[in-house]
């Protein structure tokens, strides 16, 4: 029983945290999210140091690690809030990896590794995709409805861009003109995957802000003492710090069993998410609270951390979706349907 | 990362786990009497396939095992529905209390008895105006020849009634600041000067005791530590209750949970979504705790330092315990305040879970101030 990372992994979190923390400093986040737009430049970087295929196998051109690995770089990436199409070209990566056929996986996961042909993913509802990440600049388009996916060129799909409140992504409205072809196999795997990874984004999202928090609570003084030394703050932070862990804990479960443990995974994944859309919004919303009128400011950083973290909440899966899988999984007796 | 036991973990939980199979002694008999006498005996029988002290260092008849394989037991245990040890206190705090501070005759003297349930121990910390400020304390130690006569009262102590030994903390010096005036003593409990008065909780039953002392008397010898280091002494009691009991609390409460799911398939309420997205919501809780509760080990073993996390699982299973009792006792309606039903016993029990060892308050604080860092209220 070892919850450690092995040495490699630790150094990739380091790398990670270096590397983003120099490239994504709150102004540069600042000014790209202003601008509702990436710096190529960014993505670049990363594909470079094969962060993008991570997780893909070696013979598509990626490194052949795991949902570990992915994990640990989404949670640095939700930590420094990097405004990049990461998590959607990744989402189409594990979808094709998990449950593309061979074919599939070779016309569409060296692109995705290398970042030159990048995919995005979304929840699709009699057949739309409301709010897909990145859509606007994929090469393959994913869709997932009633357990069954779908693989589309992004020139076969009418793709209307969405400004939604988060915005340090770049997000879409997806109506596919086309079939498109199905994924080859249950796409459980691949979505229990992708639910983790943005349980992990959310993860680091809700460590950066119960950081600030911490230290806005430990210099803000009223009344002549640092409002940290109230209980109804510190007490709150303390609530902060069993949400942010609680959710870590889960989602290293989770990204764990992907590969060691793979019957483990279904519960495991539905209880990483159901645990990081809520912890994402009341650690973010909290945070906003210890902070006081400058944290309901534009010009306080906070706000481009909480509305991420509303949108990862959504995306994949609400926290009541989560729970209600749990719930089925758990030997609780069917749900009765509605109106039956 | 691997979260599976290491062959030697399992080896030591399989062992355990054929122990256990056949030499589980079935249900507890009930009432007091019968039901102490039932855990001496099961305590006798641990002791004797070296399952007594398992966290204690195998010279003072332990079993040395490692922080993992502590939670292990305690998962173990949970999971066969095994009693408890007729001495729990004395092997989770006055033994390790004793192994850490006391001398070598001290050692000789009270660690066998412990391990074998020949003389029982309890806890004489809390006072009726000192709670969650245990350094107020006020029950005073007075010299006298070769020895101290104590006077003072007690509240809480579990197991007083048929305990040899009270571990005792007491104010040795007036004048000192308040945490620096405490000694700790091992006080006989076999003396006129000490009274005990059963304490009935909101259950109806008196699973406490309340201490009366009147110049009770201890001998120098008993005093462990040296004179003026109890509180020092007395953390470290404490810090003994907290560590490894997260992945017992666990196994346990996940064994209570699949009752509460019983219950809810039974009374037809399985299929009500609010019902689901509550015991999803516990189930949920119920694994982070475990998670947290591993994690703290892990990093305990790794560095010799608890992370952030193992400040968690006390928290985290009174807040779990108390609402998988609550619905449980909902979903029965008015069938659930039956006052002799075992979930309405368990749902009255449960509200002492945030106030005992360390109520929820001051755990808060602890984590604000010392793992998080943020400044003293005081």
């Amino acid at each position: 029983m070892n919850f450690d990372f092995t040495d490699d992994q630790q150094a990739i979190k380091r790398t990670a945290r270096d590397l983003l923390a120099q490239r994504f400093k709150p102004e540069a986040v600042r000014e790209l999210s202003e601008a509702r737009r990436y710096d190529d430049a960014h993505f670049a970087e990363l594909a470079d140091l094969g962060w993008t295929g991570i997780f893909i196998d070696e013979e598509h051109g990626g490194q052949g690690l795991g949902t570990v690995e992915l994990a640990i770089l989404m949670e640095e990436l939700g930590y420094s809030l990097a405004p990049v199409p990461f998590l959607s070209n990744a989402a189409a990566g594990l979808a094709l990896q998990h449950a593309g056929s061979d074919e599939q996986r070779s016309r569409w996961l060296p692109g995705i590794a290398s970042g030159e042909a990048r995919g995005a993913a979304g929840l699709a509802r009699d057949g739309e995709g409301s709010l897909v990440a990145d859509a606007d600049s994929a090469a393959v388009i994913v869709l997932f409805e009633d357990g069954a996916g779908a693989v589309y060129e992004a020139f076969d799909c009418e793709i209307e861009p969405v400004e939604a409140i988060d915005a340090t992504r770049r997000y879409a409205r997806v109506r596919p003109s086309g079939e498109g072809e199905a994924l080859a196999s249950d796409p459980a795997p691949a979505l229990d995957r992708i639910a983790t990874a943005v349980a992990a984004e959310l993860t680091g999202i809700c460590q950066r802000t119960m950081e600030m928090s911490v230290e806005y609570a430990r210099e803000r003084k009223q009344f002549d003492r640092p409002i940290g030394a109230y209980q109804a703050v510190s007490h709150r932070c303390a609530d902060m710090l069993r949400e942010v862990e609680s959710t870590r804990s889960t989602t290293l479960w989770a990204a764990w069993a992907a590969e060691a443990e793979p019957e483990t995974l279904p519960l495991a994944a539905a209880m990483a998410k159901a645990s990081a859309s809520d912890a994402g919004w009341n650690v973010t919303s909290s945070a906003l609270q210890v902070h006081g009128g400058i944290g309901f400011t534009w010009e306080h950083d906070l706000h481009f951390f909480l509305k991420r973290a509303k949108v990862d909440g959504a995306l994949f899966g609400s926290a009541r979706e989560h729970r209600e899988r749990v719930a089925e999984l758990s030997g609780l007796g069917a749900a009765v349907p509605a109106g039956g | 990362m691997d979260l599976t036991l290491s062959p030697n973990e399992q080896a030591f939980r399989d062992e355990l786990r054929g122990w256990l199979a056949d030499n589980h002694p079935g249900e507890e008999p009930t009432g007091d009497e019968a039901g102490f006498a039932f855990r001496v005996e099961w305590q006798k029988r641990l002791h004797e396939a070296g399952y007594a002290g398992v966290s204690w260092p195998e010279q003072f008849g332990g079993r040395g095992a490692t922080l993992i394989e502590q939670a292990i037991y305690g998962e173990e245990m949970a999971r066969a529905k095994a009693p408890s040890s007729a001495n729990v206190l004395g092997l989770v705090m006055g033994g390790p209390v004793v192994i850490a501070h006391g001398s070598e005759e001290q050692k000789q003297r009270y660690l066998e008895p412990i391990l074998s349930a020949e003389e029982i121990w309890c806890q004489g910390f809390s006072e009726p105006d000192s709670g969650s400020d245990l350094a107020s304390l006020k029950t005073r130690a007075v010299k006298s020849n070769g020895g101290w006569n104590v006077t003072g009262q007690k509240v809480w102590t579990t197991l007083a009634h048929v305990s040899k030994w009270c571990m005792l903390v007491a104010r040795t010096d007036q004048d000192a600041p308040k945490h620096k005036g405490l000694t700790y003593f091992l006080l006989d409990m076999e003396q006129d000067a000490v009274q005990v008065r059963p304490l009935h909780q909101i259950t109806g039953e008196a699973e406490f005791n309340e201490l009366f002392l009147e110049e009770a008397y201890i001998p120098d010898e008993n005093v462990l530590g040296g004179v003026g280091n109890g509180w020092a002494v007395a953390i470290t009691t404490l810090m003994h209750e907290r560590a490894g009991l997260g992945a017992a609390a666990a196994a346990s409460v996940k064994i209570a949970l699949g009752q509460l799911i019983e219950l809810a398939n039974e009374r037809g309420v399985a299929g009500d979504p609010i019902v689901r997205q509550q015991i999803a919501s516990l189930l949920i809780e119920v694994e982070a705790l475990r998670l947290n509760a591993w994690r703290g080990l892990t990093a305990i073993m790794k560095t010799g330092v608890p992370g952030p996390e193992g400040s968690l699982p006390k928290l985290q299973w009174s807040a779990v315990n108390q609402g998988l009792t609550e619905l449980a006792v909902a979903i029965q309606g008015e069938d659930g305040l039956a006052k002799d039903s075992e979930w309405t016993y368990r749902f009255l029990r449960a509200r002492a879970n945030s106030i005992e060892g360390g109520t929820t308050e001051i755990l808060k604080n602890i984590i604000s101030e010392r793992v998080l860092g943020l400044p003293k209220l005081r």
